[in-house]
């Protein structure tokens, strides 16, 4: 299909940097933007870390954030749960989404098309700048007169609808989540429908499906999850914003007494809200690791230099994943008071769940067999995605059943499962993105010894601060909780201030990702095109791509995404977008 | 780097797995009927899961070790059987594993929600609210009194806003801020929020159960253990959350008596 782009390359700054249509400065808005979002997220995350440990120290210098919220520098409960709040949604929402789908995505996959840009470039810069906007919205409930709000990221009803009666944060910090969130979820949905339309539209010739890169494959099927998921959540957020202003009583049952006050509301259902939000929630989790999944992929394939065992199985796998995370999200809710035939319903899928899971972990794994590993930053955190993968996954086996769940639920277990699973996986595959794909970004290499640093300080760190976490939540320790106040919780302080002392540390190497990252992209060595002898797309244009991406000329696919271990003239690869003719002994089989 | 990669996945996986093979951190000593068929369960599942977690890290350390840095004319290898066996294996394996993981998890499930209580189960009501738990026993008619949710007041401890001058029902129920169960007893536990979302947990009891606002839920348990045990909230209800707690004694039947009568005194 023939391609043009929808409009003619900026001059001026505004139009060029900030209010631009190009999808690669969007992309590079959308990363730079989960850049921010990561770091406030990791220092609210070192802020509870530390309360935790030690609960009566003063920060110094945080009764500036909040005076309030922390007198003379030492937490209130109230505080740590606004804090936790704050990190829970700005991880989940501005970085675990932002930054592998809207941003690679956004950069790579028109690209990886062969396309000059999206169908809808206008559609795309307003993605980003709703997106921006939501961000800025949540950061305003810090600076409201009682500070953000306190009922996590979940929101649970009918916490989240019934005023300040409930608690600092609930009235306006309640309002500005939901609005934000809402704003996001608009944003959200304008990217799903350029990536989808993309990825089905603007294929260049010779580009089938099939021959889409698996990064590709993994954007447009969670493309698809989103604009599902985030179309139930906006309108789940905007009841709840009624709720507060209109008197209605969507998430609000008769006859709460709260402060001593009898409540006007009646009618309402607080597992509805749960429905919506899970409905939205589990598939999040999804659009979350999905892209790593792909990228990953992407990633070993160039350093295994050999084709996937099956690249076929792997797209099943991906989508299988994204059909089951709708008919799974009971499992958050088995002791929440639905019916419990419900919740055997929704233990088996979740059970089955673990099939394509585990079917994509034996690709990978076995695709190494007899391969020709490459071992550099980029590859490093594409493996070490695979070990945090596994181990966050197994811990799933325990929570998709009801019976141990009535032990499970709501403890540290859970929050060890899902940062493995989601968080630190999805982050892994961030930064083995960006080791990978910064120099077609930038024009510049990203300096390898400080990439593997990174590596080794993220690997050991991430899991001494979430192994740990599985067994506190073994031993019963309940999650939200601002102090350790419980009997039974008093000999689990030593493992909370080892996990502290881990992820102080483990934070900190991340400034060695972030100078790496600063550095390279103003002093790194200038970029070849193609500097890991990678095949697809992206890796034939020039470095950084010109505006149009491929310099007015079209190319043409002549091959699947990954043929590489082959003999050509180039080495031991042929580009997609090569015509010579090789022989292919290693294709699926 | 790649071989030292290897060693430190095994490292990181056989390290993982030491606290749990030596029982560092469980969950403490089940006191009920059922407990038993959640901790088989559970220990099922860390046996199969366990399993899973070290061949898979063991798996991708030895390719990594063995299959990494390679001379340039080494050759390409595929994994004998190739995807198909793979899937088939996922499919057989994992697929029976799971099954028979939640087919043999319903029996522990329906022991505890797809049973009804028996018929002379003692019933007690506990009610949730920022952030205390109180609990109420219907007295010698056996019959709890209705709540009036007007009636709710912190000051004159009218926890359940009982209305004694006119619902007989409610002149002898018992109300208390400590819950105390009689040994080998089934209790029929009736919960009610009066305010918002919380949970009733007792790691002891191997029971966990949310508070709905608008719903009554009800659960049943049989305590078999003297002592006293720890009921703390697990649902987010506010700056208060971590310091929801009450405690459950589980005494002999003399002893109960002995114990309510005295509530029933301080009414």
């Amino acid at each position: 299909m023939s391609v043009h782009a929808a409009h003619h390359a900026p001059t001026s700054f505004i139009r060029k940097h900030v209010f631009s249509l190009d999808h690669k400065v969007i992309g590079k808005q959308y990363y730079a933007l989960a850049l921010v979002a990561a770091m406030v997220g990791m220092f609210l995350s070192w802020l509870m870390r530390i309360h935790l440990a030690w609960t009566n120290a003063a920060i110094p210098g945080l009764q500036l954030l909040s005076a309030n919220g922390a007198p003379g520098g030492v937490m209130t409960p109230e505080y740590y749960l606004q804090l936790m709040t704050m990190h829970g949604t700005i991880m989940v929402f501005f970085v675990l989404t932002t930054a592998p789908f809207a941003a690679f995505g956004n950069f790579f996959l028109p690209i990886q098309v062969g396309a000059e840009d999206m169908p809808f470039p206008r559609f795309n810069m307003m993605s980003f700048w709703v997106t921006f906007t939501a961000f800025i919205v949540l950061m305003a409930s810090f600076f409201v007169s009682d500070g953000p709000t306190l009922g996590g990221w979940t929101q649970y009803a009918p916490l989240n609808a019934v005023g300040p009666l409930a608690g600092p944060g609930q009235g306006m910090g309640v309002i500005l989540w939901m609005a934000s969130i809402a704003i996001f979820c608009v944003g959200q949905l304008l990217g799903s429908l350029n990536f989808i339309t993309t990825t089905l539209d603007l294929r260049v010739k010779g580009m089938s499906l099939m021959r889409l890169p698996l990064s590709a494959w993994a954007w447009f099927i969670t493309s698809c999850m989103g604009l599902t998921a985030f179309a139930v959540l906006m309108p789940a957020c905007i009841l709840a914003i009624l709720d507060h202003v209109a008197g209605t009583s969507f998430f609000v049952p008769s006859n709460l007494v709260i402060s001593g006050q009898l409540l006007p509301h009646s009618g309402g259902s607080t597992l509805l809200w749960q429905h919506l939000f899970w409905f939205f929630g589990h598939p999040e989790v999804y659009i979350a690791i999905v892209p790593g999944i792909g990228i990953v992929s992407h990633i070993l394939l160039a350093n295994m230099r050999r084709p996937m065992l099956s690249q076929r199985v792997l797209i099943y796998c991906m989508g299988a994943l994204a059909v089951l995370s709708y008919m799974v999200y009971g499992h958050h809710m088995f002791v929440s008071g639905m019916n419990p035939y419900s919740s055997l319903a929704f233990s088996f899928p979740t059970l089955a769940i673990t099939i394509p899971a585990t079917i994509t972990v034996l690709i990978w794994t076995f695709s190494l067999y007899g391969s020709k590993l490459r071992i550099n930053a980029a590859s490093l955190f594409a493996l070490g995605f695979i070990s945090m993968f596994v181990s966050g996954g197994v811990s799933g086996f325990f929570l998709a059943q009801p019976s141990i769940d009535i032990m499970l639920h709501a403890t540290y277990f859970v929050v060890g499962h899902f940062h493995l699973v989601m968080a630190v996986a999805a982050m892994f595959g961030i930064f083995a993105g960006t080791y990978f794909w910064f120099p077609k970004m930038a024009g510049r290499m990203m300096n390898e010894t400080l990439g593997k640093a990174h590596f080794w300080l993220s690997f050991v760190g991430a899991y001494c601060i979430f192994m740990p976490f599985h067994y506190l939540g073994m031993a019963g320790n309940v999650r939200r909780y601002s102090t350790f106040v419980d009997d039974y919780l008093q000999p689990l302080i030593p493992v909370h201030r080892f996990i502290t002392v881990a992820a102080l540390l483990t934070g900190c190497a991340q400034l060695i990702f972030l100078y790496n990252l600063i550095h390279s992209r103003f002093w790194g060595k200038p970029a070849p095109d193609n500097p890991w002898e990678a095949t697809s797309l992206e890796w034939s244009t020039a470095t950084p791509p010109p505006f149009d991406n491929f310099g007015g000329k079209h190319p043409i696919v002549y091959h699947d995404p990954y043929q590489y271990g082959v003999q050509s003239s180039v080495g031991d690869y042929v580009m997609q977008a090569s015509p010579e003719q090789v022989k292919t002994e290693h294709d699926e089989k | 780097m790649a071989k030292f990669f290897a060693v430190t996945i095994i490292v990181i996986a056989i390290l993982s797995a030491i606290p749990i093979l030596r029982h560092t951190w469980v969950a403490p000593e089940d006191i009920s009927t059922h407990g038993h068929l959640i901790d088989e369960q559970m220990s099922e599942t860390m046996a199969e899961a366990g399993i899973a977690f070290l061949a898979a890290q063991f798996i991708l350390a030895i390719f990594i070790w063995k299959f990494s840095n390679r001379p340039a004319d080494a050759k390409i290898k595929s994994f004998p059987g190739g995807a198909k066996a793979l899937v088939i294996a996922a499919f057989l394996v994992v697929g029976i594993e799971v099954l028979a993981l939640g087919v043999f998890g319903v029996k522990a499930w329906a022991d505890v929600y797809l049973t009804p209580p028996s018929a002379n189960a003692m019933p007690i009501q506990v009610q949730a609210g920022q952030f205390a738990f109180y609990f109420r026993y219907p007295g010698p008619d056996g019959t709890f009194g209705p709540i009036h949710p007007e009636l709710i007041n912190e000051s004159t401890e009218n926890f359940f806003g009982l209305d004694v001058d006119h619902d007989a029902d409610s002149k002898d129920d018992i109300v208390t801020a400590e819950m105390a169960v009689p040994i080998n007893k089934e209790v029929h536990l009736l919960m009610h929020t009066k305010d918002l979302g919380h949970s009733f947990f007792v790691r002891e009891l191997r029971v966990q159960q949310d508070f709905v606002p608008g719903l009554d839920v009800s659960l049943h348990f049989t305590a078999t253990k003297v002592g006293k045990y720890e009921i703390v909230c697990t649902q987010l209800c506010g700056l208060g959350h971590y310091n929801m707690k009450a405690y459950l004694e589980v005494m002999s039947q003399q002893d109960f008596d002995d114990w309510l009568k005295k509530q029933a005194a301080n009414q």
